[in-house]
């Protein structure tokens, strides 16, 4: 298992294509990804990279974390997050990733945090139908109905699907294909809908109900710099 | 401009570098050749009728065509920038006072003549830069 990618959501366009199809595309932006820590078996316990997201202006870093990036000798980042690797993935702190790292028809994942919803009802939220818009029903058209028996059991059960917060989770889709990848600009398209926002970050693996393709570069596509 | 107005920018100039899309304004009478591909080969198939409606998004833009096709409005979206599309041709400049012409659908016959525009007095071409497109 390699390192996946932090990303951020640029928004959506489209793709034409020579022979006359289009695809809709979500615009990821991997800009300035580099690796900030290593976690390994002898030390941690447990095998996993940390990378990093963009720049963060050094005056809103705490002293302790500047620490941090100094000891990776990397400048301050906007996000960080850690990737669970197999321990022949590991890499380098300090080594920038790529976008080239996912290659063009890849399936991937993409994790991210969707929109908030706020309080909503049970229509909204759980796709109950509600009730009906006549035959005596009068204020709540939009109500869930019934929770629960009579006596017995006494109680409505726990989880019941019931109006209340909705969105602002984080949520994994499964299964996108990559439309397109330039490396040279840090943009990977993704067909479809990417969960969260824009300007959101999000995360991009390797599918896990897929096998990785022999293209793609393991243990990572990295920035080939001149240090 | 923001990173995905720069891509939209590069695929129009490649697209439009292709094919050409001229000005026109809902009100217009156009002719659309679409390729269609049945089986192994490609043809040239025209569509002509009236521009009812433009949406100008940049590399989204679209168009809306309708005409009367044996005696039953059809009306058609057109992605502007769209590889399908041999051709766009206008035929002839309408006279309007709207954006959008979908009181047409209700008209037929006399009511739904447009009158010709006295040839490109009032063309609205420096304004925004993806309706001059």
């Amino acid at each position: 298992m390699r390192t996946g990618l932090l990303a951020k959501k640029l928004g959506m366009t489209r793709i034409f294509k020579d022979d006359g199809t289009h695809v809709p595309v979500t615009v990821l932006h991997v800009d300035n990804v580099q690796v900030v820590a290593a976690r390994t078996e002898e030390k941690d316990g447990y095998t996993a990279v940390q990378i990093g997201y963009g720049k963060a202006k050094v005056k809103n870093v705490s002293q302790p974390n500047k620490g941090h990036y100094a000891k990776a000798k990397v400048e301050p980042k906007a996000k960080l997050v850690e990737f669970r690797v197999d321990a022949d993935a590991i890499l380098e702190p300090g080594a920038t990733l790529s976008a080239a790292h996912f290659v063009a028809g890849q399936i991937v994942d993409i994790s991210g945090t969707t929109k908030g919803k706020g309080f909503a009802g049970a229509m909204k939220r759980w796709n109950f139908s509600g009730l009906e818009a006549s035959h005596g029903v009068s204020i709540s058209h939009r109500s869930h109905g019934s929770t629960g028996n009579r006596q017995d059991p006494g109680k409505t059960f726990k989880n019941k699907k019931m109006a209340g917060h909705l969105g602002q989770e984080r949520i994994t889709t499964q299964n996108l294909v990559v439309a397109a990848v330039d490396a040279a600009k840090g943009l990977l398209m993704i067909k479809g809908a990417v969960p969260g926002a824009k300007g959101g970050y999000v995360l991009v693996r390797d599918a896990v109900k897929r096998a990785r393709p022999a293209e793609a570069p393991f243990p990572a596509g990295l920035v080939e710099t001149a240090s | 401009m923001n990173i995905i107005q720069q891509y939209e920018a590069e695929e129009i100039a490649r697209l439009t570098a292709i094919r050409a899309v001229p000005e026109f304004i809902p009100g217009d009478t156009l002719r659309v050749a679409v390729k269609v591909v049945e089986g192994e080969r490609t043809r040239v198939q025209n569509f002509e009728g009236v521009c009812i409606a433009r949406s100008n998004k940049g590399l989204s833009s679209n168009f809306t065509v309708r005409k009367i096709s044996y005696g039953e409005g059809v009306e058609r979206v057109f992605p502007l920038y769209a590889p399908t599309i041999a051709e766009i041709a206008v035929v002839r400049r309408g006279d309007v006072r709207r954006a959008k012409l979908y009181y047409l659908r209700g008209r037929s016959g006399k009511s739904a003549r447009i009158a010709e525009r006295a040839r490109d007095v009032v063309v609205p071409t420096s304004g925004e830069p993806a309706a001059a497109e």
